[in-house]
């Protein structure tokens, strides 16, 4: 049945990640951002609210209370309208949990998922991106040759979030002309991390290329039984996911423009008197909605259980699109001071544009 | 309803465009079908509140009737626009008639009068004049792209009973088509919607019965008529954005079908830059008709769930409208040759979609309520 309307339960999840970043980040984004940098003390405040314990099985150690897609995206969009790099580091826990959780064996649960139940913040990411020019994560040219029960990888990742500090990078290669997923303990002999790579943003996360020469694991880590299929899930999960944070994005570009526009007065009166500011603004507010109602489209489908690959893509798709529209006109609307690091709508506009290139990230 | 639509309209569709203001006697087979009708009543407090606007309509209504107009636009539009007794006028009577005046009217077919040569969207502005003149009220005015104008049977029109009181001396009158000093002087040659009929109607010292002031007594006096009437509008814009989905739809169908003949399915996986252009593209549109129906039904369920959805109404609206004639544009240019003959319907299409951004509150209305609103601004504040 379809309803456009939170539940008790989500509109208190959403709340709770709304105050959290209202109390934490909102003022501290700025400095952040110039810093490169986000104090541990913040990813644990969002570790201490449990959401990742409370995704796995209290089998695993966990809480139990399972992951739903649809919170997961509520909490996203608010993390990302604080700073979308501490949307993806607060949250990546849950990526590779949820995607062990979704594909792993019986096994690999038991032995990957009490790691995530630790006391304080503990990581491990997913490492699909690569450098060159069209690439796309169901053609990786990362490859995984089996020989004598283990699996040898070899090729070179990108834009891998909180490498250095991942217990477990999650690698997307292909073996024998499929797809698959491969676990990759840290400090395996073979994987290389290299410097902290410099984007354009987001300038908190840091990201990392991770090269892989001849890197050896059993091939007990390859996750799940690796069908094409199941590492095509791990994309419906993660494109929903950077949806939910174009919109988060796109939403504070919004709420500042619209804020400023009316306080800020030339000719005499604010400028959102005038149809050219105010239009922007109009349409900053639907394609904002827009995004949103996708993101939750594609989620729901994932909540049912149900084969989101084409909401979830056409979701990431608008959401790349539409989040760099409207961080532009974000920009536009604060005019000069919209160009200097004073006011955030020149970090949403950096930020904005990753959105149609990055794939991972994140995962509902 | 797709199958009536692929059934019944899409066959003829061509033929009503080609043959503008042609009576679609195909259609003949929903007049016995009530589409806009009111539930039967309980107690008094059932009467339309004194604002004139929605009456109490039965639970999903509004989200099914936007689901459905989706699939006869699909069908084709002008067609839609031409179904006996569903006019502009019969959501206006069912909304706010007392009960004399439905049993009298309600089973007629009638359209909506409001736009003038000088008022388009200053629907304030209306300068039709309506004067008491004891039993009767007497009518003076032009009204132009009156929709189904040569088909209905009566007409609800605006007029203003004192031009000094502005939008608070506007009330509707219901005029049928045989009164003397009522003439329908002639039918637009259209761009699109050529199925459907529009026309202009003169009003000359038109007499009409005192009790053809529609609504109740309280409707009658109050000044909150206009603002009733316009929130009846928080309804009809969902579905005038259900119809440029609808239409969009169909063109956007059309070219999958070619693709598909081609051997280029969407695969909803690869890197977008790395298809083709016309892949790319249909994934574009394809993510914006989504999100054109979505923010539609938002608007329609908060309707359904008695929820004050002006913004929401609006914001379908200027999305549909502006993104249904990207679509429909961009279809034919992809398209090709098949996109601009008249062997294919994708070029009606086109035609058809553009007055989907216009009528019932242009575009660029649109975008200004959806503005004023999300900036907490006036009219006065924000023009």
């Amino acid at each position: 049945m379809i309803c456009f309307e939170l539940s008790e339960e989500q509109s208190v999840m959403k709340e709770t990640a709304a105050k959290m970043v209202k109390n934490l980040i909102a003022d501290n984004a700025h400095q952040m951002d110039e810093d490169g940098h986000i104090p541990d003390e913040y990813l644990n405040t969002f570790w201490e609210l449990g959401t990742t314990p409370y995704m796995i099985p209290e089998e695993y150690g966990g809480y139990g209370m399972g992951a739903s897609p649809l919170m997961n995206s509520l909490v996203l969009e608010e993390l990302a309208a604080g700073d979308m790099g501490y949307a993806v580091a607060a949250t990546l826990p849950g990526l590779m949990v949820q995607a062990v959780l979704d594909l792993g064996s019986e096994p690999q649960k038991e032995h990957y998922l009490p790691d995530y139940c630790a006391d304080t913040y503990t990581t491990g990411t997913l490492a699909i991106c690569e450098k060159h020019f069209r690439a796309d994560p169901v053609e990786p040219r990362t490859t995984a040759v089996k020989k004598n029960g283990s699996v040898i990888l070899n090729g070179e990742k990108c834009f891998v979030p909180m490498a250095t500090r991942a217990e477990h990078v999650l690698v997307g290669a292909q073996l024998d002309g499929e797809n698959a997923l491969f676990i990759v303990n840290k400090n395996t002999p073979g994987m290389t991390i290299g410097e902290r790579e410099k984007n354009i943003g987001p300038n908190t996360l840091e990201t990392f290329t991770v090269s892989f020469n001849d890197c050896e694991i059993p091939a007990g880590q390859q996750l799940g039984d690796g069908q094409d299929q199941q590492y095509q899930k791990i994309l419906h999960r993660t494109r929903t996911a950077l949806s939910a944070i174009g919109t988060g994005i796109a939403r504070a570009s919004f709420e500042y423009a619209r804020d400023y526009a009316k306080e800020r007065v030339q000719f005499g009166e604010p400028i959102a008197g005038r149809q050219s500011v105010a239009f922007m603004i109009a349409e900053m507010a639907y394609e904002v909605d827009s995004m949103r109602l996708m993101t939750w489209k594609a989620a729901s489908a994932l909540e049912a259980g149900n084969d989101a690959a084409r909401s979830s893509y056409l979701a990431k798709l608008y959401a790349g699109e539409m989040a760099m529209k409207v961080t532009d006109f974000g920009v536009q609307v604060l005019g000069g001071h919209g160009y200097v690091r004073d006011h955030p709508v020149e970090r949403y506009y950096r930020n904005g544009r990753t959105i149609a290139v990055l794939e991972g990230m994140a995962a509902v | 309803m797709n199958n009536m639509a692929k059934g019944v309209l899409r066959p003829i569709a061509r033929k009503y465009d080609e043959e503008e203001h042609a009576y679609p006697t195909e259609l003949d087979m929903f007049k016995g079908i009530q589409i806009m009708g009111r539930p039967k009543k309980k107690k008094k407090e059932d009467d339309a509140p004194a604002e004139g606007g929605n009456g109490k309509t039965p639970k999903g209504v509004n989200l099914s009737t936007v689901a459905t107009i989706e699939e006869m636009c699909w069908g084709d539009a002008g067609l839609l626009l031409s179904i006996p007794n569903a006019g502009l006028g019969n959501a206006a009577i069912a909304a706010v008639a007392t009960d004399e005046q439905l049993e009298k009217f309600g089973k007629m077919w009638a359209a909506m009068a409001i736009t003038e040569p000088g008022s388009g969207s200053d629907s304030g502005s209306i300068s039709t004049t309506a004067v008491l003149d004891g039993d009767q009220w007497v009518l003076n005015g032009e009204k132009i792209f009156v929709t189904c104008a040569d088909r209905c049977d009566c007409v609800v029109v605006w007029a203003t009973v004192d031009k000094k009181a502005g939008k608070g001396g506007i009330k509707s009158f219901i005029v049928e088509k045989d009164t003397p000093g009522f003439r329908l002087e002639t039918l637009e040659h259209k761009l699109g919607i050529r199925a459907s009929d529009t026309g202009t109607f003169v009003l000359d010292d038109c007499r009409i019965p005192r009790e053809n002031l529609l609504g109740s007594e309280e409707v009658k006096t109050q000044t909150e008529g206009f603002k009733g009437v316009m929130k009846t509008f928080d309804n009809t814009r969902p579905m005038v954005a259900s119809m440029a989905i609808g239409i969009a739809r169909a063109a956007l169908d059309f070219l999958k079908e070619q693709m598909e003949e081609e051997g280029s399915e969407p695969d909803y996986h690869r890197n977008p830059n790395n298809v083709s252009s016309i892949e790319k593209e249909y994934y574009m549109m394809e993510a914006n008709l989504e999100a054109m129906r979505l923010l539609t039904w938002r608007a329609a369920w908060m309707a359904d769930n008695e929820q004050f959805n002006n913004v929401e109404a609006s914001m379908s609206k200027a999305k549909a409208g502006r993104e249904g004639t990207r679509i429909t544009q961009k279809c034919c240019e992809l398209l090709g040759p098949m996109g601009i003959s008249r062997e294919h319907l994708a070029e009606k299409w086109m035609r058809d979609s553009k007055i989907m951004d216009i009528f019932e509150g242009t575009g660029q209305i649109q975008h200004l309520i959806v503005a004023r609103n999300v900036l907490g601004m006036s009219s006065k504040e924000l023009k």
